[in-house]
């Protein structure tokens, strides 16, 4: 039938180009790190040749070697774990500073709300490494906050510290970078809340505390959801920031990837990371894709 | 030669039968309406004449010529959507001008031709305007008026007036038979208001879980519901169970449950069907029904009960009757009728009366 | 009627300040008469001037206009093919594609990017940055694309073709027009990630090439030069202005694209 035919054809036209860019540019290259992972280093870095032709007739040259590194030094899990806190930390942070002003927004009136939106996404607009530069100045050893704060410790008789370079200098950096992805969902969430809602519970004799607790707060939950995978994601995986701002006590999964692939050059390694990464960042969008759609209400 | 004819036309989707051989045939110049409560497969029917949908089974004629495998723009058919399809980022001069130039007329044939049909739809003045700066009433017209503009030989119509309040509906009713009579275009009209089908059509198909139930004038279908769900859909019905008692050429005898033997006008052609023990109802409009202090005239079917209830609508008024049986009774007396200035109140002991051709026996 | 108690504006008040100090802080510094930033001297337009005469910064930002521009023009091209075909079938390989790039920690993006490049023998530089900048703006301008046309109402191209017009001519009249917004948005969604993009450049450029973020990156790594501020304050003007023109465009598709 000629109909079906140039539907079919439509659709292949439409559907083709993107879909075969995107298996070209991201299928294959993860492809590619599975496979790599599963291969050796070689000799100069980089990964070894796929066939080798010894004695014994050519082999395919696989391994679980890296996996096995992976596994059997605790550096690395520790390494994961603590690059977990760090986003779990940031994900609280950035919850506790952005529920309030997304619901100060939600509740404010039609042209003053987009004003107010318009005001999160700005910063998040301007270069990642300006707005990470930014606290450099900030924490710096000469700046202002930090002479102010051991102005004061000294006057408690406490030694000066240090700010930049840090564990805190790195959650900092996490919670400016990924505050408006929480602020958003949540905002986007929250706005479409009948106001209806809270006269009816007040009428029915809620105060504000409850009205919050037992209303407000269950509803906007798919958004909280929303918001700390947004922001979970991206900061387990993140290496800039450790980079710029933590020193050398504050690196997270993110640097030792780096470190893998431009540095030590271990390929195989550098991908077996990668993997425990992807998987961990999959298996934490499923679950919130998950609890997302069990509390849509 | 009918303008439409729909041959034994169904559409499923997954194991769901939305609509089931339905067969149909319109003529021209006539307003149809197809009536039915939602869910039914109105649209579904409406969008396959119109060419966004394809049947599994059956065939659509228009003008005689199967439109299987032709697409929307190709078929002299236009449709009014229930959302009124208004592009939004057209004046309605544009939105008008729309089918007149994708039919390649030309610039100032089309202003021409434009400016008539916003005439023809008391719309002159608009043109400039943004469908977003219209009222309910006036999008609707664009609508009309874009979808005439060009004189299809039929035009679809998917509850036009579902978005528009009471009274402007009745307005837009009275236009859009005017209008239809005018341009002389086929509407086939989709609707499940009854009252809206009963005072716009020239003819009704009821529809009822994809099937056809019936079709007929309005008043027949009124008078002559063909059984239990369009006696029921179409105004109010009191459906009384029963059996046939007896039924010969000139009676029919029934049997109904907590009533008794009461008389009916026996039913043409059915003698050798309505076979006493027969189960079925006796669909009896409230209107039909008298109920009064006094013992109605002979000739009535009756019996006695006292009120249970009553709803004053202004110009009559329905009140309920339990029989002694329980069974109820609904009864519409109009309030002006004189000797009628006396309303019962609930609780008052009632005859209730009905002459024996005032119903008819369903079996389905 | 509630009454608005204070603390509500004064939390998010706090938020804003918090948002907004920092980069206010860069700003100002970049017009600072001393090489430390740690206090205000006095005014000057010294940086903006060595700025002017940073060769290195100039040769990056050419590079990184250029890579923006022609990633920004096929990743809307391809992005709105995309949108348009999530939105029109239904289909299983392409949302996933669309929307793995940007669910997962960049960083994977860039390493499996660069392990495809060197095992293809690619010399590293403008071409693979282009490509990785591709496949990552692509998914944006989709979700862009995509949420405007659910937004449409499917009717709208209905009556186009029940009105006469074939299905391209109803595409081009009434679903293009309509969808206009969020293409744009789209477009300069992708050209600010692509112009701003660090850690997928990070991987992908080599030796071969230098953008922006990679210039600025190798400068506050090695030490802090007041270059830094001007060229960060001049960024964050461009910035700016290319979210006013998009927030005069469509101000809904902004809201949605972020
Ligand atoms: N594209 C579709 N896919 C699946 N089911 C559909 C589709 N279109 C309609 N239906 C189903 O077919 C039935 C009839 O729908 P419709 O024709 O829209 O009813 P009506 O217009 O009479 O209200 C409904 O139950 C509806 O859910
Ligand atoms: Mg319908």
């Amino acid at each position: 039938m000629s109909a079906a035919w140039r539907a079919s054809l439509q659709r292949f036209l439409i559907t083709g180009p993107p879909l075969v860019y995107l298996l070209l540019f991201f299928g294959i290259p993860t492809l590619i790190m599975v496979l790599a992972s599963l291969r050796l280093p070689g000799e100069f870095g980089g990964l070894a040749p796929l066939w080798e032709t010894g004695p014994s007739g050519t082999e395919l040259n696989l391994s679980l070697e890296s996996y096995g590194r992976f596994f059997s030094d605790s550096l690395y899990a520790w390494l994961f774990f603590k690059s977990f806190l760090y986003a779990l930390v940031t994900a609280v942070a950035c919850l506790l500073l952005a529920y309030p002003l997304a619901l100060l927004i939600a509740r404010s009136p039609g042209k003053r709300r987009d004003l107010l939106v318009l005001l999160v996404i700005l910063p998040f607009w301007s270069n990642f490494l300006i707005r990470v530069y930014a606290w450099m100045i900030i924490l710096g050893p000469e700046s202002v906050l930090t002479r102010t704060l051991n102005a004061l410790l000294a006057g408690l008789g406490i030694a000066p510290v240090e700010l930049l370079f840090t564990p805190f200098a790195v959650l900092v950096g996490l919670v400016y970078v990924h505050l408006p992805f929480m602020v958003l969902p949540l905002f986007a969430n929250l706005e479409k809340h009948d106001p209806a809602l809270l006269d009816a519970a007040q009428d029915l004799g809620a105060g504000a505390w409850s009205r919050f607790w037992r209303v407000t707060f269950p509803l906007s939950l798919p958004g909280v959801y929303a918001g700390t995978a947004l922001v979970f994601i991206p900061a387990f995986g993140i290496f800039a920031i450790p980079d710029l701002l933590g020193g050398t006590q504050g690196i997270m999964i993110g640097n030792v990837i780096k470190q893998q692939f431009l540095d030590t050059r271990d390929w195989p390694f550098g991908s077996v990371l990668s993997m425990v990464l992807t998987v961990g960042a999959l298996a934490l969008a499923g679950l919130a894709a998950l609890f997302g759609r069990r509390t849509r209400v | 030669m009918a303008l439409l004819e729909i041959r034994g036309v169904s559409r499923r989707f997954g194991d769901f039968l939305a609509v089931d051989d339905v067969s149909l045939s319109i003529e021209a110049g006539e307003f149809f309406c197809l009536l039915g409560p939602s869910g039914c497969g109105k649209t579904t029917l409406l969008r396959m004449v119109a060419g966004f949908d394809a049947p599994d089974g059956g065939a659509i004629l228009l003008d005689g010529r199967d439109v299987a495998g032709i697409p929307p723009e190709k078929r002299d058919v236009h449709t009014v959507f229930q959302s009124y399809a208004l592009f939004p980022h057209m004046t309605v001069a544009q939105n008008i001008a729309f089918p007149l130039t994708m039919a390649g007329v030309g610039a100032e044939a089309s202003r021409r031709r434009v400016e008539e049909a916003l005439d023809g739809v008391s719309l002159g003045g608009m043109s400039g305007r943004y469908p977003s700066e219209l009222s309910g009433g006036q999008r609707q017209r664009v609508a009309v008026a874009r979808a005439l503009v060009d004189r299809p030989k039929l035009l679809l119509l998917d509850e036009p007036l579902a978005a528009l309040d009471a009274k402007l509906k009745e307005r837009m009713q009275l236009e859009l038979i005017t209008l239809q009579k005018e341009v002389g275009i086929t509407f086939v009209y989709v609707t499940h208001d009854q009252q809206e089908a009963l005072a716009l059509s020239h003819r009704i198909a009821v529809m009822n879980r994809g099937r056809v139930e019936q079709m007929d004038e309005p008043s027949r279908l009124y008078g002559s519901p063909r059984n239990r769900f369009v006696a029921d859909f179409i105004g109010t019905c009191n459906l009384l169970e029963g059996e046939v008692a007896a039924h010969s050429r000139d009676a029919l005898e029934l049997r109904l449950d907590g009533i008794g033997t009461v008389r009916s006008s026996p039913v043409e052609g059915q003698v050798e069907r309505l076979v006493p023990g027969v189960r079925g109802v006796l669909a009896l409009r409230p209107e039909k029904v008298a109920i009064s202090r006094e013992a109605p005239l002979p000739g009535h079917n009756r019996t006695t009960g006292k009120v249970f209830d009553f709803l004053y609508l202004g110009d009559v008024t329905i009140y309920v009757v339990e029989l002694d049986s329980g069974v109820r009774v609904e009864a519409m007396l109009p309030n002006s009728a004189p000797g009628r200035a006396k309303f019962f109140e609930a609780g008052d002991s009632v005859h209730v009366g009905w002459l024996p051709e005032a119903g008819v026996f369903l079996t389905d | 009627m509630r009454k608005n108690s204070l603390w509500l504006p004064l939390a998010g008040f706090l938020v804003y300040v918090f948002l907004y100090a920092p980069l206010l802080i860069v700003v100002a510094f970049s017009f600072n008469d001393s090489r430390l930033n740690s206090q205000w001297v006095g005014f000057t337009l010294e940086w903006y001037r060595v700025l002017l005469h940073h060769e290195a910064m100039l040769q990056a930002a050419g590079n990184s206009l250029l890579i923006a521009l022609v990633a920004s023009a096929v990743s809307t091209v391809l992005g709105t093919m995309a949108g348009f075909a999530m939105y029109r079938f239904r289909l299983r390989v392409l949302p996933l594609l669309v929307l793995a790039p940007i669910a997962i920690p960049e960083i994977l993006t860039g390493v499996s990017l660069l392990l495809f490049f060197v095992l293809l023998g690619m010399t590293l530089g403008m071409v693979s940055i282009i490509l990785s900048h591709i496949a990552f703006c692509l998914g944006f301008v989709a979700i862009v694309v995509r949420s405007r046309l659910a937004g449409m109402d499917e009717s709208l191209t209905e009556a186009a073709r029940d009105l006469g017009a074939t299905p391209w001519c109803a595409f081009r009249r009434v679903t293009l027009p309509l969808i206009m917004p969020g293409v744009v948005a789209g477009a300069l969604m992708a050209f600010t990630l692509s112009i701003d993009d660090f850690v997928i450049t990070f991987f992908t450029a080599g030796v071969g090439a230098s953008t922006l973020p990679l210039q600025i990156y190798t400068m506050v790594k090695t030490s802090v030069t007041p270059e830094v501020n001007a060229i960060s304050s001049l960024l964050m003007l461009l910035t700016l202005v290319l979210i006013l023109v998009a927030s005069k465009l469509s101000p809904s598709a902004l809201r949605s694209g972020a």
